[in-house]
């Protein structure tokens, strides 16, 4: 629980803000060795420990762990939830100050205003400077904030598979899936807790945004026009396809770990989020402080967010005079390259930690 | 580290606490040496992604790209030093990279194999075939090299588009060749060529 309320982008404070995180290795004596991840959209603090609703192994376990590129035999890495999320930071799922549940009228939030809660929680853990702040996707975004806002606060920053600004089609997305989950009946204007949650509305959503993080691509090599347990197509709306099924699969699955609000203020704050509008609309200008070293890395098959976006914040930090490294690596699974197996991924990060 | 005879000169002749950029920096090495021992604030640029990760791993600041297209995300006199080591040749267009370079550069160093070396033309004379030599190891049809130059094409080049010629070095058996001081005569003994370029006098 943060001792002072959180001043908000939107107006206005957050009082009582809790923040959930998870920590990983052994803090040094004069705290040098602080690596903090930032998760990604529907990511959780549980990076590289189970997930207490689905038992799944950390989402990025193959990153995060002794000896691996995220070395927790050297670093001390915290991952908090961000605000907003349901994993155990404040967000609408929370009670407010009457005990019920903020639903909507919890406030809109913006990236910043989740690294400003971050910032916060290193301050009350006593960590002035971070050797690295690392994020893929809106991790990324995080990584980026926190550099543009705090520049003194992280002595690298990584930035992966992620932009500087969310784009129309990028928004366009979210905004499909927000309306997804607002034409679900059981939404009720945001106030369903205690009652049927809007499950059908948040797995299309979730299947939508699903698609995005794959590769064309990709999706034909997995399934290709492959049948789902049947020979035939059975002139119906059952799931035929296996890619059919694949979807539904995720999306129901993700219902059971999500709540639909969270994923309303998650990505309105995402589509909010543009580095360069605010630094007077010139993205160098959001790095002129930059006391970091930092490192972009894209892949050729993301989509979401892709070499272009990277392109244009490496251009950035160039013209800030700011250290960047940049590599777009070639990996087939889309803009969720960065979660799976992909060595040279794994190379870059654990080399630009040092 | 052992550098690259032309780039073991870049390092001796690039002044400390001094920006510096590699196009087509490779693995890194010049920037580590320069950085190690000079101080120097070293960025690189290359279009091959496993070695921009070997450069990261290094500590270094490299940023993946096509010299020919991305240099143009540089601002003007960025830097104090561009390098383009042995790269020139693999342009499409070496007449507006040179002029990219000496753009975001106030001093470029410039090397590259010199195609009227006495081997290449006696392979090409006596052979009738594209040659294939110790300095040009790969066939006409899988070599990167598009555009053959000689030392004294370069000078042509160097001096059509105003570009002044501080300095040069030439090399050959991956040693320097003292005492050459006629281009005619570097243009026939030179396997490589090293050219210190500024704008203006």
């Amino acid at each position: 629980m943060l001792a002072q309320p959180l001043p908000l982008d939107g107006g206005g404070a957050l009082a009582g803000v809790e923040i959930a995180y998870e920590t990983y290795g052994t803090l040094a004596a004069d705290r040098s060795n602080v690596v903090l991840v930032c998760h990604a959209l529907t990511g959780d603090q549980y990076v590289a420990s189970a997930h207490p609703v689905t038992g799944k192994s950390g989402w990025w376990d193959r990153m995060v762990g002794p000896g691996k590129p995220i070395d927790t035999a050297r670093f001390h890495v915290i991952c908090p939830n961000v605000i907003g999320s349901c994993m155990g930071s404040t967000g609408p799922a929370s009670d407010g100050a009457d005990g019920a549940p903020h639903a909507m009228r919890f406030p809109v939030i913006t990236i910043r205003d989740m690294v400003r809660a971050h910032v916060a929680l290193l301050d009350a853990l006593g960590i002035d400077r971070l050797h690295a702040v690392v994020g893929g996707s809106m991790g990324g975004m995080q990584a980026l904030s926190l550099a543009a806002n705090w520049p003194e606060r992280a002595a690298r920053v990584l930035a992966i598979a992620t932009t500087a600004r969310h784009s129309a089609q990028n928004i366009a997305f979210h905004e499909v899936g927000r309306q997804a989950i607002m034409a679900d009946p059981n939404w009720a204007g945001g106030n369903y807790y205690g009652g049927a949650a809007p499950d059908a509305g948040l797995a299309v959503a979730r299947m939508a945004a699903h698609i995005t993080y794959l590769s064309e691509d990709g999706l034909t090599d997995k399934f290709g026009r492959s049948l789902q347990d049947r020979d035939a197509k059975s002139f119906g709306f059952d799931a035929d396809f296996q890619v059919e099924s694949y979807l539904r699969y995720q999306g129901s699955g993700f219902t059971k770990r999500f709540d639909a609000n969270s994923y309303l203020y998650i990505t309105r704050a995402m589509d909010y989020f543009d580095l360069a509008e605010e630094h007077g609309g010139r993205l160098a200008e959001a790095f002129a402080g930059a006391t970091a070293r930092f490192c972009v890395v894209s892949f050729d098959s993301d989509w979401l967010y892709p070499t272009s976006e990277s392109r244009h914040l490496v251009h950035a930090l160039n013209a800030a005079g700011a250290p960047v490294s940049f590599v777009e690596l070639s990996a087939p699974f889309g803009h969720d390259s960065f979660l799976l197996d992909v060595p040279a991924l794994d190379r870059v990060v654990a080399g630009f930690l040092g | 580290m052992s550098l690259r005879p032309d780039l073991a000169v870049i390092a001796r002749q690039i002044a400390p606490d001094t920006r510096v950029l590699d196009v087509g920096c490779g693995d890194g090495a010049l920037l580590t040496t320069l950085r190690d021992t000079k101080g120097v604030d070293a960025r690189g640029m290359e279009i091959d992604a496993a070695l921009v990760a070997e450069c990261v791993a290094r500590g270094l600041s490299v940023v993946q790209g096509d010299a020919e297209r991305d240099l143009a995300d540089y601002p003007d006199a960025g830097f104090d030093y561009a390098v383009l080591g042995q790269t020139l040749q693999t342009a499409m267009r070496p007449d507006l990279l040179l002029d990219e370079l000496l753009r975001v550069g106030r001093t470029a160093f410039v090397s590259f194999p010199n195609f009227a070396h006495w081997r290449t033309r006696a392979a090409l004379m006596f052979g009738g075939r594209m040659p294939v030599t110790r300095a040009l190891p790969v066939s006409w049809f899988e070599t990167g090299n598009i555009h053959h130059v000689t030392i004294a094409d370069f000078e042509a080049l160097a001096d059509t588009m105003s570009i002044t010629i501080r300095r040069r070095w030439f090399f050959a058996d991956a040693k320097g060749l003292g005492g050459l001081h006629s281009v005619l005569g570097a243009n026939w003994r030179a396997e490589f060529a090293l050219f210190e370029l500024s704008r203006g006098p």
